[in-house]
């Protein structure tokens, strides 16, 4: 029996188009505005003015708190400005205006492609690295990843977990990842328990990417203490609750963190930049796109630069196709649907995603019929049929009750509803509305 | 861009699964046992069969136009499954009339009053056979014998009818003959299982239910907590009695396979909208339903209690999702 984790969970088509294509380079795009706000916490302040000069890996703008990240610029050329502009979650944002010029790097960069295996630094450098070069989790949640290996006080971490599961359909980005950068990969496994003073790791792939599985269980020999856990191929496995509970059978309790119960989860691709940035001394200013739809000419996995519109990652891919009926950053499952192509690509984005008139569609919404069915594939044993009319009624305090907050987004309720109920719409409005009353009770 | 893009929130794709697919499926499910009861009961099954699926699918159609004047939904199928679910709890040669008004007050009373699909708290089908066994007794409780694939409706209306076995053990014990005895009247377990006794037309052909279970099983359209706690109740609960004594008490098989067990713990109680959401709570459910059955057979005044046990179940469905929660993640802390 593989592993898993045990409530809940769907299967939707994997659909993994891409899974073959090797990554490629990007061309570089014209002009780009690159957000401030591409990371969980405080948005970064930029630290170039209107005119500057610039390199490839230079600070562009600077984590602002505890809870922010650093932003190289991932191109070379002139500031034009720094202004609002639309970003991938749809909302007007501060961004770096840069007309790119040529493709100058810092010379402080090790471009060449080079394995280098062994590090010396103590855990508070290899912290102070990270934070420096501006990376945050790349699976999509985008925490920065040095205020994750500040583990609290009064806390023990004993295990890592590298999160290769890639669960949600289509994307590929991780698999392709682990196919070309194993070694990269695991030497930022190997830099990140050190970070943590853990001495195991393990990597969890769902087993529907079995030449990965075999790769990096090929490689293992020259890195102690890690190991490759096979998982089933099951929807949200790369949960990082579900992840846990598969790999250490433990539950991270209702509220609580992964080091509640001994454990810090990062992404294979955030392995990778950790990789790069201890390693080669790179911040984060690329990452791997997986673009891909059915009736997409030429699907691919791209390394893009972060920035880069999306409307170029599509035109790289053969253009929009006739019957394109929605565009979505991310997965089918969590990932966000944009409303304009000249967006850029952000540090959390793993994916572009077209999708086709007729699937885009919203079936018509019927009447529950109190099948269960909601509540039978909720990974976290809520009651979605429930929630839903809470939050349509503003009932919170019982919202609150029924665990509202517990809810990941992870949208298998509504995927499986028979009458295609909205559910995941309202419990994220209830989501806001309790959140809201928790803070204020705080103050 | 040509066109205009959507935007909305995730997730963006769906499983296709539709109210329409589950009830087409609980009908499929259904099939071998009508198969079964028109090869025993003939002409007369499908007759009944389609009269209260016409008049259920009209009476759906003509609430949902004419009197609450809201979109007409025929076409979700549950009207379809209500009729024939109705149909199964009676027996083959009920005169149409009385079909008519089964149909009636199962759409029109125990559904559509409530605000149709999802909000009826109590079973449709259920309520309209109860109706119909307390306004007409003699007609809802004399059965046809089971005599082959030709026999017509209109000639089993005055043909020859018989008791159920359940109604057989009934009358014995009150005249105080041993159940030993009644038993070499009765039909064998295995005729029981085969579906060749009196009775309701869908609830005779245990096996045929059981196909319909399995069926509904591996197409997840149901899960086995209910039908399981149900059955697993009775065998228990009357297999205690018989061990006490046999005389007084049939056995636990005899049980099963007699009346509305099987139709009721496959079909009836696994109802969606009023049966409740969470496994433990439909394990409560189908306990509750089970010993209620073999109280109301063995102690009540009539000789079968599936319905009323159903019924008085549902009535509790609210409360049982009100208390007993699915099992939240994260609600014990465990580090292994």
């Amino acid at each position: 029996m593989l592993k898993t984790f045990t409530r809940g969970g769907v299967h939707p088509p994997q659909n993994k188009i891409t899974s073959d294509c090797r990554i490629e380079d990007l061309p570089l795009p014209v002009n780009v505005a690159i957000p401030v706000a591409m990371h969980l916490g405080v948005p970064s302040k930029p630290v170039v003015d209107k005119g500057a000069e610039i390199k490839v890996g230079q600070l562009i703008a600077k984590g602002d708190g505890f809870v922010s990240a650093n932003i190289h610029s991932p191109f070379s050329g002139k500031v034009v400005k720094i202004d609002k502009s639309i970003d991938i979650s749809g909302y007007k944002r501060d961004a770096v205006f840069i007309t790119v010029e040529g493709d100058n790097w810092l010379d402080t960069i090790d471009r060449s492609p080079v394995l280098k295996r062994e590090f010396n630094h103590s855990p508070e450098e290899l912290i102070k690295i990270m934070g420096d070069a501006g990376i945050v989790g790349m699976g999509g949640a985008t925490f920065p990843s040095h205020v994750k290996l500040t583990v609290p006080k009064g806390k023990t971490v004993n295990t890592l977990v590298i999160n290769g599961a890639e669960c949600e359909p289509y994307l590929t980005s991780d698999h392709v990842l682990m196919l070309e950068k194993g070694e990269e990969i695991l030497t930022g496994a190997a830099i990140l328990m050190k970070a943590l003073r853990v001495e195991k790791a393990v990597v969890g792939i769902e087993n529907n990417k079995t030449d990965a599985i075999k790769h990096l269980q090929s490689l293992l020999t020259n890195f102690k203490g890690i190991s490759i856990q096979p998982l089933k191929a099951k929807y949200p496995q790369g949960g990082e609750k579900q992840l846990i509970k598969a790999i250490l059978k433990r539950e991270v309790p209702s509220g609580g963190l992964p080091a509640d119960v001994g454990a810090v989860v990062f992404n294979v691709g955030t392995a990778f930049a950790v990789y790069e940035a201890v390693q080669k001394n790179k911040p984060l200013i690329d990452r791997v796109v997986t673009v891909t739809g059915k009736s997409l000419k030429k699907p691919s996995n791209f390394r893009v630069r972060i920035g880069t519109p999306v409307s170029n990652i599509l035109e790289a891919a053969g253009g929009l196709p006739e019957d394109t009926g929605k565009i979505v950053s991310g997965g089918p499952m969590m990932g966000k649907a944009v409303a304009d192509t000249s967006v850029p690509v952000v540090k959390g984005s793993s994916g572009i995603l077209v999708i086709t008139q007729k699937e885009a569609r919203r079936r018509k919404i019927e009447p529950c019929i109190r099948c269960g069915k909601c509540a039978s594939v909720c990974p976290l044993g809520l009651e979605p049929y429930l929630l839903m009319p809470l939050a349509q009624k503003s009932i919170y305090d019982r919202l609150e009750k029924e665990r509202v907050m517990d809810c990941m987004e992870c949208g298998s309720c509504t995927y499986t509803c028979p009458s295609a109920r909205p559910l995941l719409d309202f419990i994220r409005l209830g989501k806001s509305e309790v959140g809201k009353i928790i803070r204020s009770r705080k103050k | 861009m040509a066109n205009l893009i959507t935007v909305s929130p995730s997730p963006h794709i769906h499983s296709g699964l539709s109210v329409n697919k589950l009830m087409f499926g609980v009908i499929i499910a259904l099939v071998p046992a009508f198969i079964v009861s028109v090869l025993l009961y003939g002409v007369g099954a499908i007759v009944v069969t389609l009269i209260s699926v016409a008049s259920c699918v009209l009476f759906e159609f003509l609430i949902q136009k004419f009197i609450l004047k809201t979109e007409v939904r025929i076409t979700d199928g549950s009207a379809m499954v209500t009729g024939v679910l109705l149909a199964f709890n009676l027996p083959s040669n009920l005169p149409w009339w009385i079909i008519i008004i089964g149909a009636m007050v199962s759409i029109g009373i125990a559904k559509m009053t409530f605000g149709g699909l999802g909000n009826n708290p109590f079973n449709p089908a259920l309520v309209g056979r109860v109706f119909l066994l307390i306004s007409f007794p003699a007609q809802m409780t004399t059965f046809p014998v089971p005599s082959g694939i030709s026999t017509p409706y209109i000639s089993q209306v005055d043909g020859f009818t018989g008791p159920t076995p359940l109604a057989m053990l009934k009358e014995g014990i009150k005249q105080g003959v041993p159940v030993a005895d009644l038993m070499k009247d009765a039909p064998s377990h295995m005729d029981l299982f085969l579906g060749n006794m009196g009775g309701s037309m869908g609830e005779i052909a245990g096996a045929a239910l059981l196909l319909g279970l399995i069926f509904m099983l591996i197409r997840k359209i149901i899960t086995w907590h209910i039908p399981v706690s149900i059955i697993l109740t009775i065998v228990l609960f009357t297999g205690l009695l018989y061990l006490i004594n046999p005389e007084k008490n049939a056995d636990p098989l005899f049980h099963l396979l007699t009346g509305g067990i099987l139709l009721g713990a496959i079909f009836m109680a696994t109802d969606y909208v009023t049966s409740p959401m969470a496994p433990a709570g439909m394990i409560i459910f189908g306990v509750g339903i089970g010993l209620l059955i073999i109280i109301i057979r063995v102690y009540g005044a009539y000789p079968e209690g599936v319905s009323f046990a159903i019924l008085i179940m549902n009535g509790f469905v609210p409360l049982i999702n009100r208390y007993i929660k699915p099992k939240r993640f994260g609600e014990e802390i465990k580090n292994g």
